[in-house]
């Protein structure tokens, strides 16, 4: 227990300092930076949990890819830095009232009187040949056959809707017809002219 | 964990309706630009089959399916049917004005069969994880269809408050109902609601309780959650404010039924406190703010908003009856506010569009029909009788009075008395001012059969109110 004990402790205080970094840092590009750590630490304490696909999938999806396009967008787009500090003195007073009844009522919500060991009993822990994956795997596609389709659904209107508001057809950009290149005939290319010879005079 | 095949059946109607839309989503692609007409029909056909098809599969008792994440009830059965034919209605109306204006033809239909899905789902849900996905599912098609004008300055803008704050009380509702699920071990609605009253006192299912009624009150746009829908109804194109302000109230009454009644009964006794002061404020801000607008579809706006809260006060009676007229005021508000939209379409042609309250000026002398059937929504809006509109409040404020919410009911009445304003100044614009505008109207004829049908049906469920109302009755759980 004491091992474990100590990597949440790390993990977790990782977890909050990269978060805060991801916003205080005046490079965007390190704040996506540190949004890759606040994803691994968070990861890990997956793992401290016994979910290990939910884990590795984390880390695959979120900080492989997600991310990765992340920072190709940031790296494009020329964020004025001056412009998003604007105003940040004005609404600082509010900002800070807000913050500190949220941190009062998540105190007052999930502190340890409400969710301690008195009231719910520790998990049991499992044996070593558990596997996550293959619980996940069970009752995805059984008990959770509904809600998934959904979801995947939602993906689909996602792209649906991702689409029709950017696609726009210019009817003037040259573009490239891979079909009717490859398709190309050496007559389409080339044309003899038959040049009448002249007499040498 | 094995998965019986016979569920499907139950989830027929669903899957139909997913199965064509992915197929009008295909068939869009190969449509040439004069031919859009075939994804309209192909759309149109799309909503009637399924319209029969729940018809055909309608089944007496509840029954749940995939392990209690479904629930096919009359009570669902009867609010598809409403969803799926106010569907219809806004594919006909909306026909022309999409046409005419740079609005992606095709992707409003894909869309708002998508978003009819995600309402179907919704109101079917017996699940927590059910109504949330439902929920973004609707949410997301909708937020995509406002922002379709993707010229439009106005609808760009009125899109992206509409996304972000739907956001935040999606993030919201997600919060509440972690905590709700932390306390009752389960996301089953069914096991929630036995669960709930052992924990009744529990600090956590307030809170989720809160929590998940600021996402409800925001879907429903009760006030303070109100922001999004004055300027999202204004600025979204017309069709889409058809769209967004008839059959999602609709699937959020359906969300407000399951969650409160189905999941939470336990904690009536709190949720009815919130829902009152949710009801008045919306009945408050909407009628009074409602006075100074001048864009119909702003007045439009404030107006559900009001209507909104007379629903809540339906469902907060928490008796039997209370929720059949909370029902019924819902199915009725959809049709009436159907036919209030489609009036704006009518009026509206390429190059203009009627969102100036003065493009009613002279009506009559255009059009004395259509100025007729506009004065029949606008009174059955504002409760005249015989109209519907007035059945639907009379039997929200009986619910009322019989649990005694007198009061309620009174302040109810006053602000609907301040309300009844600023739908007659309409009927004194169309028949008491010389209009401004003397073309006449250009719309195809079955735009005109369905608008005056729409009228009509107003003025006929008027003189007999009890069929409907016995439906509801019938279906609400007691």
């Amino acid at each position: 227990m004491g091992v474990e004990k100590i990597l949440f402790y790390l993990f977790a205080a990782i977890m909050l300092a990269s978060a805060t970094a991801v916003i205080t840092v005046r490079n965007p590009v390190r704040a996506a930076l540190f949004l890759v750590l606040t994803f691994f630490a968070s990861a890990a304490i997956w793992l401290l949990l016994e979910a290990e696909f939910l884990a590795v999938a984390l880390v695959l999806v979120y900080v492989g890819a997600v991310m990765v396009l992340f920072l190709f967008v940031v790296m494009m787009l020329d964020v004025n830095l001056a412009r998003l500090r604007e105003g940040f003195a004005r609404y600082l007073p509010i900002g800070v009232l807000i913050a500190l009844l949220m941190i009062t009522v998540l105190v007052m919500i999930v502190g340890p009187e409400q969710f301690g060991l008195a009231k719910f009993a520790e998990p049991l822990r499992h044996d070593a040949d558990y596997s996550n994956t293959r619980e996940l795997g069970l009752i995805l596609y059984t008990v959770y056959v509904y809600p998934f389709e959904i979801a995947a659904v939602i993906l689909l209107v996602a792209i649906v809707a991702a689409i029709a508001l950017t696609l726009r057809r210019r009817p003037y950009t040259k573009y490239q017809n891979p079909d009717e290149q490859i398709s190309v005939k050496r007559d389409d290319r080339i044309r003899l002219v038959d040049v009448p010879t002249e007499q040498r005079k | 964990m094995h998965f019986d095949l016979n569920q499907l059946s139950l989830a027929l109607p669903e899957i139909l309706l997913l199965s064509m839309a992915c197929v009008v989503l295909i068939a869009d692609l190969f449509v040439t630009e004069r031919s859009r007409g075939a994804t309209y029909i192909l759309a149109q056909i799309t909503l009637v089959a399924v319209f029969l098809m729940v018809l055909a599969t309608a089944i007496d008792k509840p029954q749940l399916a995939f392990s209690h994440t479904f629930i096919r009830d009359g009570l669902g059965d009867l609010l598809k049917l409403f969803v799926l034919g106010i569907g219809f209605m806004v594919f006909l109306y909306s026909k022309d004005y999409l046409k005419s204006r740079d609005v992606c033809f095709g992707e409003f239909h894909v869309l708002a069969l998508f978003g009819i899905l995600g309402m179907m789902i919704l109101i079917s849900a017996n699940n927590l994880l059910t109504i949330y996905l439902g929920l973004e599912l609707l949410s997301l098609c909708l937020y995509a269809m406002v922002a379709l004008q993707r010229d439009s300055i106005l609808a760009s803008e009125s899109a992206i408050k509409y996304f972000i704050l739907g956001a935040i009380a999606s993030g919201m509702l997600l919060y509440g109902m972690s905590m709700i699920y932390g306390m009752t071990g389960s996301l089953d609605l069914t096991v929630i609601n036995q669960n709930v009253v052992q924990h009744k006192t529990d600090m956590v299912l307030i809170f989720g309780l809160v929590f998940v009624m600021v996402g409800v009150a925001f879907k429903l746009g009760a006030v303070p959650f109100h922001m999004w829908v004055p300027d999202v109804y204004q600025g979204s194109p017309t069709a889409v404010t058809l769209f967004l302000g008839t059959a999602p109230k609709i699937a959020a009454f359906a969300m407000l039924m399951r969650l409160l009644v189905y999941g939470l009964m336990g904690l009536y006794a709190e949720w009815r406190d919130i829902l009152i002061v949710l009801a008045v404020a919306s009945m408050a801000i909407g009628n009074i703010v409602a006075i100074s607008q001048t864009n119909i579809k702003r007045m439009l706006a404030y107006s559900t908003i009001s209507h909104v809260g007379f629903l809540i006060l339906g469902v907060l009676s928490g008796t039997a009856a209370g929720f059949a007229s909370a029902m019924f005021y819902t199915l009725t508000y959809a049709v009436m506010a159907l036919g209030a939209f489609g009036m704006i379409i009518l009026l509206s042609r390429f190059g203009y569009e009627a969102e100036h309250i003065d493009s009613f000026k002279g009506l009559n002398q255009r059009s004395s029909w259509f100025a007729f059937v506009m004065l029949v929504l606008m009174f059955s809006l504002a409760g005249v009788p015989p109209f519907i509109g007035f059945w639907a409040k009379l039997n929200v404020l009986m619910a009322l009075v019989s649990v005694n919410l007198t009061w309620l009911a009174i302040v109810a009445v006053v602000f609907s008395i301040i309300g009844a304003f600023y739908y007659l100044r309409i009927i004194k614009l169309m028949y008491f001012d010389t209009a401004q505008d003397s073309q006449s109207l250009e719309c195809h004829t079955g735009m005109r059969v369905a608008m005056s049908l729409n009228g009509l049906a107003i003025l006929l469920l008027g003189f007999k109110p009890d069929l409907l109302l016995a439906l509801c009755l019938q279906v609400v759980p007691g």
